[in-house]
């Protein structure tokens, strides 16, 4: 395409609309999963080139651990009032409220893997036949392997040994009633590929993705933010860093890095020089080799 | 900067996932602490060293049995381009997913073991390529150190592809001899074998012109959303979105809408906030007509001077990918593009052994079958041939008590 003077953003654009389109196009009642990370919110930006000036055909689901920054928050709910779509929270809170979980115990405990048994019940509620999300495969290995429509049976499960074939870019979205199809618009962007994305579309982004101050801990060589969300004993050393957040989750599983990154042009510079992967701040993916496969076969994104 | 999109093809065993590893590790593209998670696997070579092939084997039962089931996708950049590697697997058993990771890609590798030469597998993936439309191969003859690097293995392996390669057509073949395990030639030349005198395999990958050469200039739109916000402001704003699949489309352009044939002309392209006086082959656009026509998705929108062949009857190239065989007697759903209709296999014109490529009748289709079919579809489909346009030569079958993806087929002539 190098003809037009199409560049490689503007090929994984189109590549990205196109799919939106399709979920558009072929399911009864999609939503759009946002959790307010760059990732989600590149796709909201997506979202936007493809269906504006019409309303977004599926509303944004956030699925709220209650253990947020509050900055994630703040940036949600002012980018909804801006948008004018509609917002439907799934509480983790609530599904422990109703004895549906059990909130981990320990020093590591973290309401990530709790997640998915909301979203699930979410699902369920709303009906959703599809949920778009802002997966990539280059964040991990068995991500890698996800088809751009993921079918998942009624307990949201993933069975990698019997995937669809995806052929050129027809995608399939035929399911039978109360399977769900996973849908991954930006599959084939890298990090870096999202942050050059959001430098050149001007999107704004939650500030913690920015250097700043803050108190945090030291655990397992990792630094985690000090918040009541975290559990602290007479161990833990409060410091304060000078740190920015590369990926944006639950507080009390998601790490941060010291840096000095104060504008997105430092920030696409520390990425390309970084030797160390985006996910490799995620505590939940270190427990073991296939710890990303398991959780996608219990129903995570 | 633009993106080559490339798959590894080979027997198993041949190095296909080493090789990927050992151009992302000579590229620096593998980061630290996925470094150490290959480094503390059980998995390692004989020597000790890192078994690169753990990267792109994602899946537990991939690692347990030390082989690749499904595509992997792998992401990386040099100065020059963007790379998408599918690492596919060479098992025959799980063909549907090599043709997954084919389908999209630009140009294939073809992995050969120096030792072994020219093999059934070899014969077979090249096939498929051939019949995919990949317009440029490379053939790696791998594992050269251990026939001693030998410039006539190399020769003698060369000269044998040759022969397949022009009676399967293949438009542009590139022959590199490389270790993947040792690092030959794949990103640093190699300086055990001086007697080659091309590029490292990197070397041709960043500079292979990928423009889409073969692909029509014949505008054509597929129509999957129309946009119609019924506001006051907006009320009369009727927007058809899609992504062009071939050709251009200006401001002005006299186009058809397919298959009604009602005609308009094109009074806005818009993009976002932008208003555009022409689109291209690729892009996904907002399409306005200067009269109310009828139009939904599944549509198709075509520039007028360039109609596409209309049919109910097409001779189509199928890949069969279910557990389940073909059924002629039942009905199965074609997606083409946006559109979705129903469809008869009216006839097995033959089969392709595809080992030999010998062609012979068959009663019977089965999974990763291949051969030649006619399709009777319930509506007329606007189309082009596969080798003019793959977007709009090719569609999946679908079979309704499955909701599977059973087929993969390309449209060759008109039945
Ligand atoms: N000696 C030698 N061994 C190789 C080379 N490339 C791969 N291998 C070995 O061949 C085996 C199969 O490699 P793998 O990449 O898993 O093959 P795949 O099945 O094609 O993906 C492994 O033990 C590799 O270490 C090479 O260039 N030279
Ligand atoms: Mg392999």
């Amino acid at each position: 395409m190098s003809k037009y003077n199409f560049d490689y953003l503007d090929e994984l654009e189109a590549e990205a609309i196109h799919i939106l389109r399709e979920v558009a196009g072929q399911f009864e009642k999609p939503a759009l999963l946002f959790s307010g990370g760059k990732d989600s919110i590149t796709l909201v930006r997506l979202a936007e080139k493809a269906f504006r000036p019409g309303k977004f055909p599926f509303p944004l689901v956030h699925i709220d651990t209650g253990h947020n920054f509050e900055e994630t928050i703040e940036y949600r709910d002012r980018m909804v009032a801006r948008l004018g779509e509609r917002l439907i929270v799934g509480s983790v809170q609530a599904s422990i409220d109703a004895g549906k979980v059990v909130e981990q115990k320990g020093k590591n405990a973290s309401r990530n893997a709790l997640q998915t048994v909301t979203l699930l019940d979410t699902i369920e509620q709303h009906q959703f036949d599809a949920c778009i999300g802002g997966a990539r495969r280059d964040e991990e290995k068995a991500r890698a392997k996800e088809r751009i429509f993921s079918v998942r049976d009624e307990f949201g499960q993933w069975d990698p040994k019997r995937q669809r074939p995806e052929l050129w870019n027809i995608y399939n979205g035929k399911i039978h009633k109360g399977e769900n199809v996973r849908v991954f618009p930006i599959s084939n962007w890298t990090e870096l590929d999202v942050w050059n994305y959001i430098r050149r579309e001007k999107i704004e982004l939650p500030s913690i993705y920015f250097a700043h101050e803050r108190e945090v801990i030291t655990r397992n060589g990792q630094l985690m933010a000090a918040s009541s969300y975290v559990n602290m004993d007479e161990e833990d050393v409060v410091e304060r860093k000078k740190v920015r957040f590369r990926t944006v989750g639950d507080i009390s599983c998601t790490a941060a890095i010291e840096s000095d990154a104060f504008l997105i042009d430092d920030i696409i510079d520390e990425i390309s020089r970084s030797k160390i992967s985006e996910r490799g701040a995620r505590m939940d993916d270190k427990v073991s080799e296939a710890a990303m496969e398991d959780r996608k076969k219990g129903g995570y994104f | 900067m633009n993106i080559l999109k490339f798959f590894t093809a080979g027997s198993v065993d041949d190095g296909k996932s080493t090789l990927i590893g050992r151009l992302l590790y000579d590229t620096d593209s593998i980061l630290a602490d996925q470094l150490e998670a290959i480094q503390n696997a059980n998995r390692k070579n004989d020597d000790g060293t890192v078994d690169l092939a753990i990267l792109t084997d994602g899946l537990r039962a991939e690692r347990e049995q030390g082989i690749t089931i499904d595509v992997a996708y792998k992401y990386f950049q040099t100065d020059q381009r963007k790379f998408i590697i599918a690492d596919t697997p060479g098992h025959i058993q799980y063909t549907r997913n090599m043709v997954t990771g084919a389908s999209t890609a630009n140009l294939a590798i073809i992995l050969v073991d120096a030792r072994n030469g020219v093999v059934e597998q070899t014969i077979r993936h090249s096939y498929l390529v051939s019949l995919l439309g990949i317009k440029h191969v490379v053939l790696a003859v791998n594992k050269m150190d251990m026939v001693d690097y030998s410039e006539t293995v190399f020769n003698a392996i060369e000269q044998k592809y040759k022969t397949l390669a022009e009676e399967l057509k293949l438009q542009e073949v590139t022959y590199i001899p490389v270790s993947a395990l040792k690092g030959d030639n794949i990103v640093h030349q190699s300086d055990r074998m001086l007697w080659y005198k091309g590029d490292s395999l990197l070397r041709f990958l960043e500079e292979v012109e990928t423009s889409m050469a073969q692909q029509s200039d014949k505008a054509r739109m597929p129509v999957q959303w129309v946009i119609r916000p019924q506001t006051d402001e907006l009320h009369d704003y009727r927007g058809y979105a899609g992504r062009v699949v071939s050709g251009t489309f200006k401001v002005g352009d006299k186009i058809t809408v397919l298959p009604s044939g009602a005609s308009s002309t094109i009074s806005k392209i818009e993009f976002f906030n932008q208003e555009l006086e022409e689109v291209s082959s690729g892009q996904s656009v907002t399409i306005h007509l200067s009269s109310d026509v009828d139009i939904s998705r599944g549509d198709t929108i075509v520039n007028s001077s360039a109609l596409p062949q209309e049919s109910k009857l097409i001779e189509a190239d199928l890949c069969w990918m279910d557990t389940k065989a073909l059924d002629t007697s039942i009905i199965y759903l074609l997606q083409h593009n946006s559109k979705v209709t129903k469809c008869k296999i009216a006839e097995v014109i033959y089969k392709v052994d595809i080992n030999t490529l010998e062609k012979h009748s068959a009663d019977e289709f089965k999974l990763n079958d291949i051969g030649r079919v006619v399709l009777k579809t319930a509506d007329n489909l606007p189309f082009d041939f596969y080798s003019d346009s793959k977007a709009n030569g090719a569609a999946i079958l679908i079979d309704s008590r499955t909701n599977l993806t059973v087929g993969a087929t390309m449209f060759r002539a008109l039945a």
